[in-house]
């Protein structure tokens, strides 16, 4: 079974520069991903950038990947720094 | 017609369409349910397609769009994103401006 430390190995290690904050059950997961790559991008392209880095691995071992996607700009705001 | 023309048409003719697997009555997907809960929440008419109803669509649209999952939302011929985009710009009353002005 896919543990949240896989995806967050397969993201890391897939997407220069990411730190990825994740917790699920094996089948459903929520994320929020943040690296400097999302810089100017849309939302859409941040989430593809994402996808990208999983490959194929969306379509079998994943079932449900709910995310959040943010620089680290973003990040610093949202956790009042 | 090709399944990409296909979608092509569909997205085209439709200003808000979004495809799901389910009706909106009835969502098969916890993803997709979310997804028609917040344009309800837009009271914005939509069309939906049924992407279980058509395995060539179900694969044809992730290719369409470089997107590997359902929900996908497009408004005036624009891919927007999927459920979890949706329910970012609803919070941040993103989606209501861009919802606003289509005839749905």
């Amino acid at each position: 079974m896919v543990t949240p430390g896989d995806i967050k190995n397969w993201i890391e290690s897939g997407l220069e520069g990411a730190h990825v904050e994740i917790d699920g059950d094996g089948h459903h997961f929520n994320a929020v991903i943040i690296s400097p790559l999302f810089e100017g991008k849309s939302r859409v392209a941040q989430h593809q950038l994402v996808y990208a880095a999983l490959g194929d691995k969306m379509k079998a071992e994943i079932h449900a990947l709910s995310m959040r996607t943010m620089t680290p700009e973003e990040w610093r705001r949202e956790r009042g720094e | 017609m090709t399944v990409q023309e296909r979608i092509e048409e569909t997205i085209n003719t439709n200003p808000v369409v979004l495809f799901m697997k389910g009706s909106p009555e009835f969502p098969q997907c916890g993803f997709s349910g979310q997804a028609v809960q917040v344009l309800n929440a837009c009271g914005t008419k939509f069309a939906s397609v049924d992407v279980l109803q058509d395995p060539d669509v179900r694969e044809g649209i992730k290719q369409y769009s470089n997107w590997p999952t359902i929900p996908q939302l497009y408004v005036n011929g624009e891919f927007v994103g999927g459920s979890d985009i949706m329910v970012e710009m609803y919070q941040k009353g993103e989606l209501q401006s861009k919802l606003s002005g289509t005839d749905g």
